[in-house]
């Protein structure tokens, strides 16, 4: 029987970097992002994998970064809300939040961006109801969806 | 969505003010530059995790921390005993009983709701602070529990023992004649019993603080998200036994307020404690879990015994009620919900014989604290409901009887029977409005063509008030001795040396949007554009403007904290126009600011100064100027709304100054086969007076009609009889997500307040209209099944599938009687 180890080393690629790093074996990818990698864009709103505002992309797919550990994305390429405007040009539906004033707080806006460029991905042009299907596992509690939906509708627009 | 202007403002020259100019905050927030609380970190800081009460109510035998003192990277402990030696209880503002409560930091000696923090523990990392919290062991001896207020009246079980009794305050609020208004009414309208629920607006952010001690001058640093630093700090400096000079509040962005970061003293007081203790910065971030079970929920409030005056043609009299509130265990900014309601005492109507007689009581439940709409909106949903339920017992139309009913345009400004002044309005052509946007004309046809697919449809009407910009003068109403009054909000507006525009505010923005107004006004008032005018983020007490009610609350910021930003901005303005005058050798009447210049009115193009210039002479190159002649380009500007004095005896004042109105209808269809309800059509219009941003407005709107939305349907703080949250996640708590909201149709009018320095209301807060209309419209849903009374303000499918299956249970609750 193999020995728990405490910590491992995890190699990944975050926004186009390479990365290694001793991670605590329990340790949270999104505590890791966050507390580890300073990539502070990618929050924390609850403690039950609801409300989506740690959403990264995992070789990428949306996925809640609280739900995974960061050993399970070794090997993994991951991209955080501060890799979409890498270039410094904001990405269209970055305007389009601003345009449409579909963030109050920003609190969600992280989350929510990444969950809609994931589906623009694989969706350039999204109805308003898909739109509404793939952010329903985001949560906002400032704009009642309206605007972020609207937002992202028009993006899909311009792609 | 549809944004319908039917009056613009005729008070100001718009020029930026007025326009849907895009946020300055997003550019940051959109690339996960934004800076939260928890983002920040110090050089060897230490992580918190409080220990918490598994119970409702029990005795602490004994804490021991020993083991988890032993456990490596375990900086230390706190427990109440010791908060309970350096620190004093915080400040009650009730008079007896609930005055004589002790409310300290942490549990001392005893716990008397679930979560309530009983320790707390610092370590190296968040893991190991909560694995040693894990290890500290806490003996309880359980004691009987009281979740409900009426049981809670009896004293039979007493919560605070210094206090003797679940009381915290009482008074009785008679304002005309309630007796001669109910015994000459035609009708009286008798309902035995209203339940506002208990829920949050529950932020997303939650809360937390990154607090660092110095030493050698005894100061904290609190990096955190308090939304009301102002009167945090009265609460900590005293418990600290220090000077309100010695807190530092510093906030960057906040994620989401909506008043649930008001009450956060007490954990930051541990944290002052524990930072001092260990010498070292401590951060603590709340988990949801402990937000649910322990932070700050809404006001609870029963309505009970509430008699209504009504005449033949359909004019309400009067009502009278006995109103009981349900604090939590702790009456933390208590018992000012108590008062608050007052601000909106007749609803819209024109009810001039009112008596309420309200009592507040604590329970084995969560401390509550000011959510969105704070106490103003269980007491309109009262009104809307004795509106909606007299017509429904009456035969009168919903909609003709609001109208008969509301204060009319034409007696605008309106003074309330306890003294308020409605600023402006027209509450019947907004009616209108709504019902043009929810097509009501087919509602009809809608509930037939529902019908045949087995569901029933109703309509719904919410009209509701924000009032804004808080008079403090209010609490003596409830506690004479109290030495709070008026209130204020401070800017400061400067020039600098290459012409940048620099603005710092004293509120404590959390997603309002504060940066881009702020920015708007000043544009305006120098002439120059928003993207020239630096609107410092966030609140420093150390260099931020402030004043002793400084903060973000009270749906006050377009009142107080933009009346501070434009007279900071009209006094450097002054000066620059002086100072160009000088420079450019003509009188000051002929100086315009325009486009970033200070120019001759009319004059040739070089008779022009651009702002870096008048920033660079006056903060660079100053010898020239004559001695008497000392202009600073820097200012400070304190708005001071008047209010003038309450009357304690008389219970009347201008509690408020603004009133920002809204009225919100619903479409609702219910399966009767399950009681579930979805919300088919919406719509909202808001007249808050003079909109800075519309955009920025019709958000603010959005964002409560989705908090009421969920509210009405979902959200519940459910306890069970021991006093266990059942709902303490968002798992359970169900807040609603993209499929849940329904699209929201929106209209806008402008009826300009005569007292706000722009014309503009406060309306953040929105007033609940979306919980008043989807209650509404589930009642008019169910009238072809059996005619229930929609009694409580949440009405999950549970309830509803009940109200099908027994509406007599809930017709029992009313009665009429007619001469």
């Amino acid at each position: 029987m193999t020995e728990p180890v405490a910590s491992r080393t995890v190699s990944l690629e975050v926004n186009g970097e390479q990365i290694e790093y001793e991670v605590p074996a329990r340790r949270l990818l999104v505590h890791f992002l966050r507390d580890d990698l300073g990539l502070t864009g990618t929050h924390i709103g609850c403690d039950t994998g609801n409300c989506g505002a740690c959403t990264v992309h995992l070789n990428g797919e949306a996925v809640k970064s609280c739900m995974l550990l960061a050993v399970q994305a070794d090997g993994a390429t991951i991209a955080t809300v501060e890799g979409l405007a890498a270039d410094g040009e904001l990405t269209s539906l970055q305007q389009a939040f601003n345009e449409h004033h579909a963030l109050q707080c920003g609190y969600c806006t992280p989350g929510m961006l990444m969950s809609a460029t994931a589906l623009l991905a694989r969706n350039p042009r999204p109805s308003e109801e898909d739109v509404r299907y793939a952010l329903q596992g985001n949560i906002c509690r400032c704009t009642g969806y309206v605007n972020i939906v609207e937002a992202v509708v028009a993006a899909g627009g311009k792609g | 969505m549809t944004t319908t202007v039917t009056e613009p403002a005729k008070t100001l020259e718009k020029g930026f003010v007025g326009q849907s100019i895009p946020r300055k905050e997003d550019k940051r927030l959109v690339q996960g530059q934004g800076t939260f609380f928890d983002d920040v970190r110090r050089h060897g800081m230490g992580y918190v995790h409080f220990v918490r009460s598994p119970y409702g109510h029990a005795k602490i035998v004994s804490i021991d921390v020993s083991k988890a003192l032993e456990l490596d990277g375990v900086y230390g402990t706190i427990t109440g005993d010791e908060v309970a030696i350096h620190t004093d209880p915080f400040f009650e503002m009730s008079v007896e009983p609930g005055g004589n409560i002790k409310d300290y930091a942490l549990a001392v000696g005893r716990v008397r709701h679930m979560g309530e923090p009983v320790a707390a523990v610092c370590a190296a990392t968040r893991e190991l602070a909560r694995d040693a919290a894990e290890l500290i062991e806490v003996e309880y001896d359980e004691l009987p529990v009281l979740v409900d207020a009426s049981e809670a009246l009896k004293d039979e079980v007493v919560l605070h023992d210094d206090a003797g009794s679940n009381v915290v305050w009482s008074g009785v609020f008679d304002w005309g004649d309630v007796d001669s208004a109910l015994a000459e009414a035609d009708h009286v309208v008798k309902i035995d019993k209203l339940h506002f629920h208990r829920f949050s607006s529950t932020p997303l952010e939650c809360a937390g603080a990154l607090v660092e001690y110095d030493k050698g001058t005894g100061e904290w640093t609190l990096t955190c998200n308090h939304q009301m630093p102002g009167v945090g700090a009265i609460w900590m400096a005293p418990a600290l036994r220090t000077g309100i000079d010695k807190l530092r509040f510093v906030t960057h962005d906040i994620g989401g307020g909506f008043g649930n970061k008001i009450c956060l003293h007490p954990q930051y007081v541990v944290l002052c404690l524990l930072s001092r203790k260990l010498g070292r910065p401590v951060q603590w971030t709340e988990w949801r879990t402990d937000q649910h079970t322990a932070n700050a929920h809404g006001n609870e409030r029963w309505f009970l015994d509430v008699e209504v005056g009504v005449m033949k043609d359909g004019t309400m009299t009067g009502f009278k009620v006995k109103a009981l509130d349900d604090c939590g265990a702790f009456p933390r900014y208590e018992p000012l919900g108590c008062i608050i309601w007052a601000q909106v005492t007749p609803g819209m109507y024109g009810w001039r014989n009112i008596r309420v007689d309200f009592t507040q009581v604590c329970t084995n439940k969560s401390p509550v604290s000011p959510n969105r709409g704070y106490s103003r909106m269980q007491h309109l949903w009262l009104t809307e409901r004795i509106i909606d339920i007299v017509a429904h017992e009456l035969g009168f139309d919903p909609v003709e009887i609001r109208k008969k009913n509301y204060v009319q345009a034409d007696q605008m400004p309106y003074e309330t029977p306890n003294g308020c002044f409605y600023d402006s309005g027209d509450y019947s052509t907004a009616l209108d409005m709504v019902l043009d946007l929810i097509d009501a004309g087919s509602i009809e046809k809608r509930r037939e063509e529902a019908a045949s697919r087995g569901r029933l449809l109703g309509l719904g009407i919410g009209s509701t008030l924000d009032s804004g910009t808080n008079n403090f003068g209010q609490s003596t109403l409830l506690n004479p001795e109290l030495q709070f009054s008026g209130n204020n909000e401070a800017a400061s507006v400067k020039l600098d040396i290459f012409g940048e525009v620099v603005v710092t505010l004293g509120t404590v923005p959390q997603g309002q949007g504060h940066e881009t107004t702020a920015a708007q006004v000043v544009a305006d008032i120098l002439g120059c554009s928003p993207d020239q005018v630096n609107v410092r983020r966030g609140h420093d007490t150390w260099f931020n403007s402030h004043a002793g009610f400084s903060g973000t609350y009270a749906s006050q910021f377009a009142f107080t904290g933009l009346g501070a930003v434009k007279g900071a901005a009209e006094l450097v303005r002054d000066e620059m126009i002086q100072l160009a005058a000088a420079v450019l050798q003509a009188p000051p009447e002929a100086i315009e600011l325009s486009e970033g210049f200070a120019r001759i009115k009319d004059g040739p193009p070089e008779a022009a100064l651009p702002f870096m210039a008048l920033g660079a002479i006056i903060n660079a190159n100053n010898a020239f100027l004559p001695p008497d002649f000392n202009p600073t380009l820097n200012h400070r500007y304190v708005c001071r709304p008047y209010f003038g004095m309450v009357d304690t005896e008389k219970k009347t004042g201008q509690l408020t100054l603004t009133y920002a109105m809204q009225i919100h209808a619903a479409v609702v269809e219910i399966d009767p086969e399950t009681g579930e309800v979805d919300v088919v059509d919406y719509a909202a219009v808001d007249d808050c007076g003079v909109r800075i941003n519309p955009q920025i407005v019709e958000g603010q709107v959005h964002g409560a009609t989705a908090h009421a939305i969920g509210a009405a349907l979902h959200e519940d703080f459910v306890y069970d009889d021991e006093g266990t949250l059942l709902t303490a996640n968002f798992y359970d708590y169900h807040v609603p997500h993209a499929m849940d909201m329904p699209p929201l149709k929106t209209g806008a009018m402008e009826s300009p307040s005569p007292v706000a320095p722009l014309g503009a209301k406060g309306m953040g807060e929105g007033g609940g209209g979306g919980i008043h209309c989807i209650c509404s419209a589930i009642q008019d849903a169910l009238k072809p099944a059996g005619g229930a009374i929609v009694y409580d303000s949440c009405n999950p499918a549970h309830r509803v599938w009940s109200m099908l299956q027994d509406p007599e249970a809930t017709r029992a609750n009313v009665s009429v009687a007619s001469k």
